[in-house]
């Protein structure tokens, strides 16, 4: 149980920098998942926080504990690697009891923990088994034993998942989530998932070549991006974004077609300005298909291009302004290509990004 | 023909091929321990007697000074230097493969490649063609004629084979498990034995049974670099059954025997993990 500091940390290979001095606080059991696309720095930061990097430039604490120069095994933390990392020379119950044997528990105590960690994981039927033995995801479990039977004050979890299948994925993720409520700890997980990170996460931060784009609870990140990034990687399908002008107070896409500028932001934007429109496809509904069917809205009609029914749902997709868009039909019918549909966009819903920084005008 | 009749013909086959090849490379061997069990006439003898009809523990009896020996040869001081020799380079070689493996797969440091391909450049040359330096070098400082003289020698040939082949154990094992045992509560050294080492084992062994027979073997710089009991290995003490006019035969073939078997036993004790070693198998999950 510890809370972690970053404070403007900063990772160097040679010459090239690759984290900028971030920070970062984490609490006290709180669940934290860094995402972001492959090379942005988060293995980094996390084998930062491990110990297992040598940290360039700047602070790092654990427990208020200054740990820059401290080795991974005073850090009172325990990993998950992404390959696992397996003694394949041990049995599951000496992997999970190796930790405490070599702290040198009294072998009773040892006995009782590591048991207590295979009945929370279900690994009890397979402690004589070797490494080499188990399936995907019972390795999975077993470097979650590994990692829970130490009762350190923080988790660190490297992408875990990704080497499991799209089913055991899910099921996983649940059981992760499910431990974190079982075994409270601080939790720092790194994922390039983002749906991963929406599920477990109590606060997701958001990183991108080294720095961080934004912190906040998924609902925040999800509901507002602070920048067109953030508003691209975090929702599935990802959010629409179009080039376009404020004139009138409306907002005018390269085709001319107008909505106008939403109400909540009407102050924040100036005649002239180079925008980009946001509108998550969860937005753009076709009349009487919506989810988001009272409040400000404008129409649009779009032909269909191809319909993919996932369900519930379908996702449409469409051209706005001369650019591929996604729509979603909620409660579906079929649709054929080449149809024309009247598209209710929730305005309320919709963001806007200064075309020059990439910033959300709600921020400035 | 069907396909099954093919198939187990070709398989005749390469049991007949793998047979002939046997014979041609067991052959000699087989000549050479059935000889150290019957007298140098019997040897001689024309045509080729195979199957000793005399069988006799008289050669061996002979080297070591019993009953009516042809050559009194100190066979047990040979052994001994050769046991001596051959151990302590080997044990040494492991020491500095291990260590030098190690850096190589797990390190990155300056010059990294030039340096190990400067160690594989060195087993191109051959031993021999540095006997005279190395002669000069060890009569200056008096390693001629010592076993510390062959053990430093040894260790120097075996190194980059060894170094060679314990780097590419490690380099097989996920630098994770390190960082695993490191995050578990272990210290770099602590991750290494327990970890680390346990799963290079195999290719360890192997290293070290090919630094030792190596060692055991070798005759062409012993034979420039010893003189005496004090340092002549077994491979050089053959040489004493060769006189001005004569080659006792038999003595000679009884020697071989006694150099063979420790390496045979070695090799058999060690053969699980030789098979593994040279598979590269084992460090999988
Ligand atoms: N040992 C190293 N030497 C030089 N550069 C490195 C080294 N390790 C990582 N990097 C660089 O640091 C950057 C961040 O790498 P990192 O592994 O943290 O990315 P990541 O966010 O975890 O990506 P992924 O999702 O692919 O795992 C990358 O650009 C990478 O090329
Ligand atoms: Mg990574």
């Amino acid at each position: 149980m510890a809370s972690i500091n970053l404070n403007t940390v900063v990772k160097r290979y040679g010459k090239t920098e690759v984290v900028h001095g971030i920070n970062l606080d984490i609490a006290h059991n709180e669940f934290v998942v860094l995402v972001g696309p492959s090379g942005c720095g988060k293995s980094t930061t996390l084998r930062m926080i491990a110990g297992l990097e040598d940290i360039s430039g700047g602070e790092i604490r654990i427990g208020d504990v200054l740990v820059n120069d401290l080795p991974p095994r005073k850090r009172n933390i325990s990993m998950v690697f992404q390959n696992y990392a397996l003694y394949p020379h041990m049995s599951v119950r000496e992997n999970l009891g190796f930790g405490l044997k070599i702290a040198k528990r009294p072998p009773d105590e040892i006995v009782r923990r590591v048991d207590e960690a295979a009945d929370i994981l279900g690994l009890t039927e397979l402690m004589e088994r070797t490494p080499a033995e188990l399936s995907g995801g019972q390795r999975q479990r077993v470097a979650m034993g590994r990692a829970i039977v130490r009762q350190p004050g923080a988790f660190l979890f490297d992408e875990p998942l990704s080497n499991l299948d799209a089913k055991l994925r899910v099921q996983m993720r649940t059981e992760i989530k499910k431990l974190h409520q079982k075994v409270k700890t601080t939790v720092v997980y790194v994922t390039h998932d983002q749906v991963e990170a929406m599920t477990l996460a109590d606060r997701i931060v958001v990183m991108k070549d080294g720095h961080i784009e934004q912190v906040g609870t998924p609902m925040e990140v999800f509901n507002h991006p602070v920048n067109t990034f953030v508003a691209s990687f975090i929702g599935s399908p990802p959010m629409n974004l179009v080039p376009a002008r404020i004139a009138g107070g409306e907002v005018v896409l390269a085709d001319d077609t107008r909505l106008p500028v939403p109400g909540r932001l009407a102050g924040r934007v100036t005649d002239g300005q180079e925008v980009i429109l946001g509108i998550r496809p969860d937005d753009m509904t076709p009349v009487g298909h919506g989810i988001h069917d009272s409040g400000e809205g404008a129409m649009l009609s779009l032909p269909v291009e191809l319909a993919e029914l996932l369900g519930t749902e379908t996702l449409i997709y469409t051209r706005l302004a001369g650019q591929e868009a996604q729509g979603k039909m909620f409660d579906p019918r079929d649709v054929e290509p080449g149809e024309v549909l009247e598209f209710r966009v929730a305005l309320d819903k919709v963001h806007l990004f200064d075309a020059g920084t990439g910033r959300s005008v709600r921020l400035d | 023909m069907s396909g099954a009749l093919k198939k187990r013909l070709s398989k005749i086959a390469t049991w007949i091929a793998t047979f002939l090849l046997m014979i041609v490379m067991g052959v000699p061997g087989l000549w050479v321990v059935l000889s150290a069990f019957r007298p140098n006439r019997e040897i001689m003898a024309k045509p080729a007697i195979w199957i000793p009809e005399n069988p006799t523990f008289s050669n061996f009896a002979a080297i070591f000074g019993f009953g009516d020996a042809q050559v009194a040869i100190p066979v047990l001081s040979y052994f001994t230097n050769s046991m001596i020799i051959a151990s302590t380079s080997t044990v040494i070689a492991l020491m500095i493969g291990m260590s030098g493996g190690y850096a190589f797969a797990r390190f990155r440091f300056r010059f990294k490649n030039s340096l190990f391909l400067g160690l594989m450049l060195s087993r191109a040359v051959p031993g021999i063609a540095l006997s005279l330096p190395v002669f000069m070098i060890w009569s200056k400082l008096g390693l001629i004629d010592a076993k510390l003289g062959m053990i430093i020698v040894y260790v120097a040939l075996n190194v980059p084979f060894t170094i060679w082949l314990i780097d590419g154990f490690f380099r097989q094992i996920p630098k994770e498990m390190n960082e695993a045992a490191q995050v578990d509560g272990c210290t770099r050294w602590q991750a290494f034995w327990r970890i680390e080492f346990p799963l290079a084992r195999s290719g360890i062994a192997a290293a070290g049974v090919f630094a030792f027979l190596t060692s055991w073997n070798e005759y062409a710089l012993a034979s420039q670099l010893t003189r005496s009991t004090d340092s002549k290995t077994l491979p050089v003490g053959l040489m004493d059954f060769t006189a001005q006019f004569t080659i006792d035969w038999a003595g000679m073939c009884a020697m071989a025997v006694i150099i063979i078997v420790p390496a045979l036993i070695l090799t058999f004790l060690v053969q699980k993990h030789l098979i593994a070693g040279l598979t590269f198998g084992g460090v999988k999950g």
